[in-house]
């Protein structure tokens, strides 16, 4: 199958400071891809080249089968490759319809076009529907974001990320700050993502999380990919050598 | 015996309830507690002072209303954006004086007068508009703090208002720009026979005259109807949505692809051309344009503002919150003077109930707070 991303041999330099090396990788449709690795590892920098906060120093990236020059975030969304961060995504004082179609409402035009009026109904509704398809439970969608838990702002954002047609979901750290049952709700919407089509990379620095979401782990050590492996085939101990830099799959020698 | 069993469980049960029920009500009342004061004020006024429940003086209220909602109407979407604009009262003041000037110079130059007064008007509302455009590039560009910028502006149309009018009042103005300030919609003749009319001025001297009511005088029709724009632009169109999520979240916003800076400019110019409608309907008013128009007037239309429910730290607030904040100060001012109270106590009240509308609201956010961490 052609992978949905495809990166070749990336490179970011900041001065002297290499801090992605050469990476390459694939991401295939229907796959959660883990990216792990130490406290500057590079796992941040990777994926902001990928959407489009940095621009590599070298290499290519392929998306959908062609070449791509991701300049700006916005860029990068309109291939459909949707980054989440934490806290960063949603208006707190809004709702919940409010924050999907955020930027992209809904308006019905009266006066020949003159006059353009929110359609709140046509946005709650649509909202509605999309949660209950990804199987998110949110009691009430007229409540603010900042009434509701971290897994359910989350399960928001990635709402709203699958509505627009995310093609390819980057989530850095969707565990972060959640408790024990609202990260099992997050994880099992990943699931359901990638079960719907939308490969999905997820970063963590939770192993049990990766183990748990994960089809393939790519771990960095020091900007450079020491491992890429099936998670049937692999096991929590050996990732955390890679992570450590006491095993490399690449190393030219 | 077990926690869940009924003999153990009902009391408990009662606490929570009562608890909550309280909390509710605490939750209502930080709500509404501005229009209960407002009654209050109402009711105490009507049966201390003399004369205070007329229909005179209800239109002296909302006529003294007119450059504090004015000047609280563009200030109420730049803090729900979670700005500030700290130069309306001398954006007023500046508008006040070039509508003044060109208004006098058309009308002595032989212009038709309504001709005159519309250019004029624009003029005013114009210049006013500049000075928002100028906060607004300042602030969304060059990220200079509103506070800042809006200050520095502030004095810049100060300079520019008494640079214009050399400090004097600017007068000289048509007989119909004062008819446009003064007259009414409606008026109503008391007397031995009551008699309303409607877009007619009865033709009446004397003891009579004395007895003519106006009714929503065109600076209050005016004022009602940018008001009711405010109103739909806020909460129904998707510039108003965008200026709460600003408020909410600003890189959130920025991030779903709002043009967040083009919006931070257009939300001064409004400002800006509120306050410019108070400027020209003050120089209609009083039938000349003066540069200090606004400048005591400002720091009551943010009491306004803060008073009707608008978070300071932005992402919250309506219209309809500011349109009370301004009724509350304009019944204290009218009410106070009706009861011969030296009105500078006027000030000391705006005070005490504007750190007691913060209060409520912090009130109803560790509330409301609470009330999640459960």
């Amino acid at each position: 199958m052609e992978p949905m991303l495809s990166i070749k041999n990336l490179t970011k330099r900041f001065g002297g400071l290499t801090a992605v090396n050469q990476v390459s990788m694939d991401v295939h449709p229907g796959e959660v891809v883990g990216l792990v690795g130490d406290n500057g590892a590079g796992k941040s920098t990777l994926i902001k080249m990928v959407s489009g906060v940095y621009q590599p120093n070298d290499g290519d990236i392929f998306f959908e089968g062609r070449r791509v020059h991701i300049s700006r975030p916005s860029e990068a969304r309109e291939l459909g490759i949707e980054t989440i961060y934490q806290d960063l995504a949603l208006a707190g004082n809004l709702d919940v319809g409010a924050n999907i179609f955020l930027g992209r409402e809904h308006k019905r035009a009266y006066l020949g076009g003159l006059v353009r009026v929110l359609d709140d109904r046509f946005m709650q509704a649509q909202s509605e529907k999309l949660l209950v398809d990804l199987d998110v439970h949110i009691p009430s969608l007229r409540q603010k974001i900042d009434k509701l838990s971290g897994g359910q702002r989350q399960a928001v954002a990635i709402a709203r990320a699958v509505y627009w047609n995310a093609r390819l979901m980057i989530m850095d750290e969707p565990t972060n700050n959640l408790g024990v049952a609202q990260q099992g709700e997050v994880l099992s919407l990943i699931r359901r993502l990638r079960d719907q089509g939308v490969p999905v990379i997820v970063i963590s620095h939770t192993i049990r999380d990766i183990f748990a979401v994960s089809d393939r782990i790519v771990v960095l050590h020091r900007g450079h990919k020491v491992a890429d492996k099936r998670v049937t085939e692999t096991s929590h101990e050996e990732i955390v050598q890679y992570i450590m830099g006491a095993r490399d799959d690449y190393r030219s020698n | 015996m077990t926690a869940d069993s009924p003999a153990e469980a009902l009391p408990l049960k009662i606490v929570s309830r009562r608890i909550a029920r309280q909390k509710q009500a605490i939750l209502v009342i930080s709500k509404v507690w501005s229009w209960i004061f407002l009654a209050i004020l109402v009711v105490f006024f009507s049966i201390e002072g003399t004369g205070f429940f007329t229909v005179r003086n209800s239109q002296n209220i909302l006529v003294a209303i007119v450059p504090v909602l004015l000047m609280g109407l563009g200030q109420t979407f730049v803090i729900i954006a979670a700005g500030i604009d700290l130069s309306v009262g001398w954006v007023m003041g500046l508008s006040s004086v070039v509508s003044a000037l060109v208004i006098r110079d058309l009308a002595d130059g032989g212009l038709a007068v309504g001709l005159a007064i519309l250019i004029g008007f624009i003029a005013g509302v114009g210049s006013a508009a500049l000075a928002g455009l100028l906060n607004g590039v300042i602030i969304a560009k060059l990220k200079v703090p509103p506070f800042i910028v809006t200050l520095g502006v502030s004095f810049i149309a100060r300079g520019a208002a008494f640079l214009l009018s050399g400090g004097n009042v600017v007068g000289g103005q048509p007989q119909a720009l004062r008819d446009l300030g003064n007259e009414a919609l409606l008026y109503l003749q008391r007397g031995d026979e009551t008699q309303l009319y409607f877009l007619r001025k009865p033709d009446v001297t004397g003891a009579q005259l004395r007895m003519l009511d106006r009714i929503l005088p065109w600076p209050v029709v005016i004022t009602l109807a940018l008001v009711l724009i405010a109103i739909f632009i806020l909460h129904r169109t998707q510039f108003g949505r965008h200026t709460y999520a600003i408020g909410g979240n600003k890189e959130a916003t920025k991030r779903a692809g709002v043009p967040v800076d083009r919006l931070t400019i257009l939300l001064y110019v409004m400002s800006a051309v509120t306050a410019g409608f108070a400027g020209v309907l003050y120089t209609a008013r009083f039938s000349g344009g003066s540069s200090i128009a606004g400048d005591a007037l400002m720091m009551s239309s943010i009491a306004a503002v803060i008073i009707g429910g608008v978070s300071m730290f932005g992402g919250e607030g309506r219209v309809s919150g500011t349109v009370l904040g301004a009724l509350v100060i304009a019944v204290l001012q009218t009410g106070l003077i009706m009861m011969a109270v030296e009105p500078f106590w006027q000030y000391v009240i705006v005070g005490i109930i504007i750190i007691l509308a913060v209060l409520m609201d912090q009130a109803r956010d560790l509330i409301i707070g609470r009330a999640e961490a459960e």
